[in-house]
């Protein structure tokens, strides 16, 4: 394989810090920078969150006051969603894609340059909200007016902030497509790309059509505060309820924003680890275009409770429920590729087999929630707390820490250390049940969402919740510590690192030479390109 | 290597559409505030009171039925003005027109002006419910202190669904700006 040829004259990074990553166009710096700018925020949106579990440990106000509880609620979600997982896949996009594909690069390296480093000012300007006068935004990350327009001096500064944070995803977003559609290497037909490639393509297609949506939401509220509009007033002939319509209809297709590549990443774990192909590659294609088609036209299940007419409800919810059968047929897929495998346990596949069963258990509350009349007594609980936590932590966040374990051998070149690894497995995957499992009781039982206190009934449940919280905050502690030893040192990995590893990331060497791909790469045959062996 | 030198070209369509969409996109956020207005006016949800049946020809009174109507006031955004319905049901016949009224107070010790908004409920129920006249049409002045009843006269069609025997209709009274 010559894969690994490049420019004699253009054969590494540059040598001083600054050029080599605030000038980058490379792409594998880029997507390094995202990942780790993704890693600090989730810890910073995890520290809210130990701050919040602390408060409600028990009844009664002990720590914060509730105006402060309530910037962590809302800053605790607008930071995960925003500067965690969307940048964290955002950089394995920009690590992978081009190498996945046989591309020499992303297709645009410089408004990829520009896309990352509009990150650490808009984050720099939504935390520095907190100094403010009036504290950061405390209304809860969906903004809902009238509320939202009764911040201080951090609800222009957010709203900018979340203006920027949409102008970098679309620009990724536009990358990706463009080098998905235009850059790969010769006889990678569409349907023999690898799926985390499929994934992305639909997931940046489905950024660029609502992101702006969010934008133009915003923009309202803004013009609202200041310009004298009145979008949402109601004493301007506006309407509340219809800044929900807008939020949500950008908001529902941004959750699957959140999960479409993690269904990518469990499609290339699963098979490695298991030695068989994939079970259902085209099936799995269908599957996550149905359900980026649908996300559009479900955004009011979460809404159900404001007053909307029969044929509404009954509308939404048989179109929400409507998603279980994509979704089902993905978790049958990934099952089936299980069947009968010659399966290893390493940590990228312990994280991916989690993902899948508690995922599903996050799916199937899903589903209770889009039970209109059911939603009724569930809408703004514990519940839903316990149900979007299910899918973003144990669905995204996992697969994000699968897709670090089973690729940090590639881009450092060196094997994590796989004791660690599993610690950071098992500690993760016990504690976070304790965290989130009794939220749905808590949330069954009535107690509602974004409440500083609560009846003495709950105490229990919220005692348990919290110690699995500080468990798991602490737990993740040991991924930091993984990733640096790996950096620094350790056995040196292989081209192929894993046995049953099939695709092009994998001819390339451990770690890949900084330009790859300068000569497109030979596809040879039809199958093997979506993780399958032989 | 002429594949290279097409690369940017196909990157600049590429890049062109895509922006196209995402400006697109951005419009139709707005273009979903006539929208919304539209349908909620078409089919009468959310309690949006399209009055269109005023301009209607109206049907016979149904002497045979009788419908409850609920009176309810709401003062916006905090504003301390005294504002209530004079009556807070009224039984009507439906096809019959009307006239009730709602009193508010400026208890400010300046002149101020404001405007009621008002929805109707169950929402299937709106597009039965006309006001010919209404003091929310209009913008109320008043004078420091000042306190009036305000007129609204209103019917409902008879073709109101017949399973709606009780109709609410809801006023929330702002304070306009200077």
């Amino acid at each position: 394989m010559t894969a690994a040829t490049h420019d004699e004259h253009h054969a590494g990074p540059p040598s001083s810090f600054l050029d080599r990553w605030l000038f980058t166009t490379n792409h594998k710096d880029i997507g390094t920078l995202y990942l780790l700018f993704a890693l600090l925020m989730f810890f910073v949106g995890g520290a809210m969150a130990m701050v919040i579990r602390a408060e409600l440990f028990q009844p009664g106000m002990q720590l914060v006051d509730p105006y402060f509880f309530n910037q962590m609620t809302t800053m605790h979600a607008l930071v995960m969603i925003f500067g965690a997982v969307m940048p964290a896949f955002v950089g394995l996009a920009n690590w992978m894609i081009p190498i996945q594909i046989g591309a020499p690069d992303m297709a645009l390296p410089r408004m990829n340059n520009w896309s990352f480093w509009i990150l650490p000012f808009a984050f720099a300007i939504m935390l520095a909200t907190f100094l403010m006068p009036g504290g950061a935004l405390a209304g809860g990350w969906t903004m809902y007016p009238p509320l939202m327009l009764q911040h201080g001096m951090a609800f222009p500064f957010a709203i900018f902030a979340i203006h920027l944070l949409g102008i970098s995803s679309i620009m990724g977003a536009i990358n990706v497509v463009a080098t998905i559609l235009n850059m790969r290497a010769p006889g990678m037909t569409l349907m023999k790309m690898p799926l985390f490639v499929w994934t992305w393509l639909i997931t940046a297609y489905l950024i660029i059509a609502v992101m702006p949506v969010l934008a133009g939401a915003i923009t309202m509220l803004l013009t609202d505060q200041y310009f004298g509009t009145s979008f949402f007033s109601a004493a301007g002939g506006g309407d509340p309820v219809m800044y929900q319509h807008i939020f949500w209809f950008f908001g529902h297709p941004e959750v699957y924003i959140m999960i479409l590549p993690a269904f990518g990443i469990v499609s290339a774990i699963i098979p490695t680890f298991a030695r068989k192909p994939l079970f259902g590659y085209s099936s799995m294609v269908y599957a996550v275009a149905s359900i980026a088609f649908l996300s559009f036209i479900v955004w009011a299940h979460h809404m159900f409770t404001v007053g909307m007419p029969l044929a509404g409800e009954l509308f939404f919810m048989y179109a929400t429920m409507l998603i279980a059968v994509p979704t089902g047929v993905k978790v049958f897929n990934w099952i089936a590729t299980m069947w009968r495998g010659a399966m290893t346990f390493e940590t990228p596949m312990l994280f991916a087999i989690g993902f899948v069963i508690l995922f599903t258990i996050g799916g199937l509350s899903g589903i209770m929630l889009a039970i209109a009349p059911a939603d009724y007594q569930y809408h703004d609980t514990y519940f839903v707390v316990a149900h979007f936590h299910y899918v973003l932590v144990t669905g995204a966040v996992f697969s994000l820490f699968a897709a670090a374990y089973y690729w940090l051998p590639k881009w450092t070149g060196h094997m994590y250390d796989e004791r660690l690894g599993k610690w950071h497995f098992w500690l993760s995957v016990i504690t976070v049940n304790v965290l989130f499992f009794p939220q749905h009781f808590l949330g069954l039982a009535g107690m509602p969402r974004r409440i500083p206190d609560y009846a003495v009934q709950f105490t229990e449940f919220n005692m348990i919740s919290s110690i699995g919280g500080f468990a798991f905050g602490l737990s993740q502690l040991i991924f930091v510590w993984v990733v640096i030893k790996c950096i620094r040192g350790g056995e040196k990995a292989t081209d192929q690192v894993w046995e049953g590893a099939r695709g092009l990331e994998w001819t390339l060497s451990s770690p890949p030479p900084y330009h790859s791909f300068t000569t497109p790469p030979k596809i040879e045959s039809s199958a093997g390109l979506e993780g399958s062996p032989r | 290597m002429s594949e290279n030198r097409e690369q940017p070209k196909r990157h600049g369509r590429t890049v062109g559409k895509l922006l196209a969409v995402a400006f697109g996109m951005f419009a139709f956020g707005f273009a979903l505030v006539p929208l919304y207005q539209v349908i909620c006016e078409v089919t009468g949800l959310n309690g949006f009171v399209s009055n269109r049946i005023v301009n209607e020809p109206m049907p016979e009174v149904d002497k045979s039925r009788t419908v409850t109507v609920e009176f309810l006031a709401n003062v916006g955004g905090g504003a301390n003005w005294e504002f209530r319905p004079t009556v807070r049901t009224m039984e009507v016949h439906p096809g019959e027109i009307y006239t009730t009224s709602y009193y508010a107070r400026n208890p400010a010790g300046d002149a101020a002006a404001a405007q009621a908004s008002y929805s109707v409920a169950p929402g299937n129920a709106a597009r039965y419910f006309g006001k010919p006249d209404c003091f929310c049409f209009t913008r109320q002045e008043f004078d420091a202190g000042e306190g009036r009843d305000m007129p609204v006269t209103f019917f409902v069609s008879p073709n109101l669904p017949a399973n709606v025997n009780r109709v609410t209709l809801a006023y929330t009274f702002h304070e306009l700006a200077n």
